[in-house]
């Protein structure tokens, strides 16, 4: 059997380097020894593929996963999945979570002094559609403190997890909000040293996905890794 | 034009919020082949447990095959095993899961990979996830597998070996972050 083509690697600072000092805690848990560069084996190239069954019609929309709707700015965040070629990919399992709108996660270790919602748990999935499309209604998080350094707190944020085509394109990121006073003192945030890459972690006001009276949307679009060589080529 | 890919971010402390909808901890279940058990801990750099550490596993079933439309190969697919695992570790940093003996897969060239799981691990501090591989300390095919062949210091290979455990068939694995047996990570 021919060698599996593999998937492209990350150009140079558009991926964060795993030791970080800003960010502290990744001081003692980032390796010390460069990773041993590996080619793309039958192993990595493939993945699991989820099926439209693993998502419940209640998991695209935060505010109604329980008897009465989440409080807070409810939003609508969405976009396409697409890879380097801005090929969409269609089946992609994305998975939600998000403290809410006072800035409190739903999780034993969150003490910060702001309420907890009982009708918002901050978890949500979407598979994403033939056009790479995906969309959340959910509220607008809060900003909250993290004990990284003096006065800190983490900019409004939701994390995202995806299952690409292969293992390797797995990506787990964060969504930040356009014009927040609170980027560019995020040590997370600021850990991409390429400015363009940085801002593709950035949502874009979108007036389109905007609905009359009910929600502002957000546009996020997200590139996974993409093929080292065309289908064609192969 | 290219496009620049989304770059990677922690997944922070509640990442349990996240994941736990879906942990699987029981690959095999109806399975054919012959079951497993790997267990360990994930430790820092200080030699402390890791209390919010995932594991997220991914291997071919007994044949040697792996359930995805890329993996042309004749070995069987077995319906019952898709293959993927998500572990998280406890308070003291402790993980286990029970899985299938994987088959031997082809790898670059004409090589054979000896039997191995590959991990994807995520945890507060890594603002990127690292990709490392599980191979069973007792399988004859490590020798000649492509993969260990491509770490420079034989003794580190010894980080990616899962031990046998007296008289079962349980294996112990252990993840260490940094140090005298800081773990094998692949840039891949
Ligand atoms: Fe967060």
């Amino acid at each position: 059997m021919a060698d599996p083509v593999g998937y492209r690697r990350a150009a140079p600072g558009t991926q964060p380097e795993w030791l970080h000092p800003p960010y502290r805690s990744s001081v003692g848990r980032a390796p010390t020894r460069p990773p041993v560069r590996a080619p793309h084996t039958i192993s990595e190239i493939t993945g699991p593929i989820f099926g439209h069954d693993r998502v419940g019609p209640d998991e695209v929309d935060l505010t109604r996963q329980h008897g009465a709707p989440a409080i807070g700015e409810r939003i609508i965040v969405g976009g396409r999945v697409l890879d380097e070629d801005g090929r969409p990919l269609p089946g992609t399992l994305v998975e939600l979570w998000q403290c809410n709108a006072a800035g409190r996660y739903r999780h034993p270790l969150d003490q910060h002094d702001a309420p907890l919602d009982p009708n918002f748990t901050g978890f949500g999935r979407a598979i994403a559609d033939a056009e790479g499309r995906y969309r959340f209604v959910t509220v607008r998080p809060g900003a909250y403190p993290w004990r990284n350094h003096a006065n800190a707190w983490r900019p409004a944020h939701i994390h995202f997890s995806l299952f690409g085509p292969g293992f390797v394109t797995r990506l787990v990121t964060q969504m930040y909000f356009p014009g927040d006073p609170l980027l560019p003192l995020d040590p997370i945030f600021n850990c991409v040293a390429d400015p363009v890459a940085q801002q593709r972690l950035i949502a874009a006001f979108d007036l389109e996905s905007t609905v009359p009276e009910v929600a502002l949307g957000y546009r996020w679009d997200i590139v996974l890794r993409g093929r080292a060589a065309t289908p064609m080529e192969r | 034009m290219r496009l620049v890919t989304t770059p990677s971010q922690t997944v922070g402390p509640y990442v349990h919020i996240g994941f736990d909808p879906m942990t699987v901890t029981d690959l095999a279940k109806d399975a054919a082949g012959e079951r497993i058990v790997v267990a360990g801990r994930v430790l820092d750099g200080a030699g402390q447990p890791i209390p919010d550490a995932v594991l997220e596993l991914w291997q071919a079933n007994a044949a040697g095959r792996y359930a995805h439309p890329e993996d042309a190969g004749s070995a069987p697919l077995d319906p019952a095993f898709l293959g993927f695992g998500r572990v998280p570790t406890d308070g003291d940093g402790r993980f286990r899961f029970t899985t299938i003996r994987p088959g031997a897969a082809p790898g670059p060239g004409n090589t054979l990979q000896a039997p191995h799981i590959v991990v994807c691990l995520f945890m507060r501090g890594l603002l990127r996830h690292l990709f490392t591989r599980i191979y069973l300390e007792d399988a004859p095919e490590n020798a000649g597998d492509p993969i260990l062949a491509l770490i420079d210091e034989p003794a580190r290979r010894g980080t990616l070996l899962a031990r046998r455990t007296a008289g079962e068939a349980e294996y112990r694995w252990d993840i260490v972050m940094q140090g005298d047996r800081e773990t094998v990570f692949f840039d891949v």
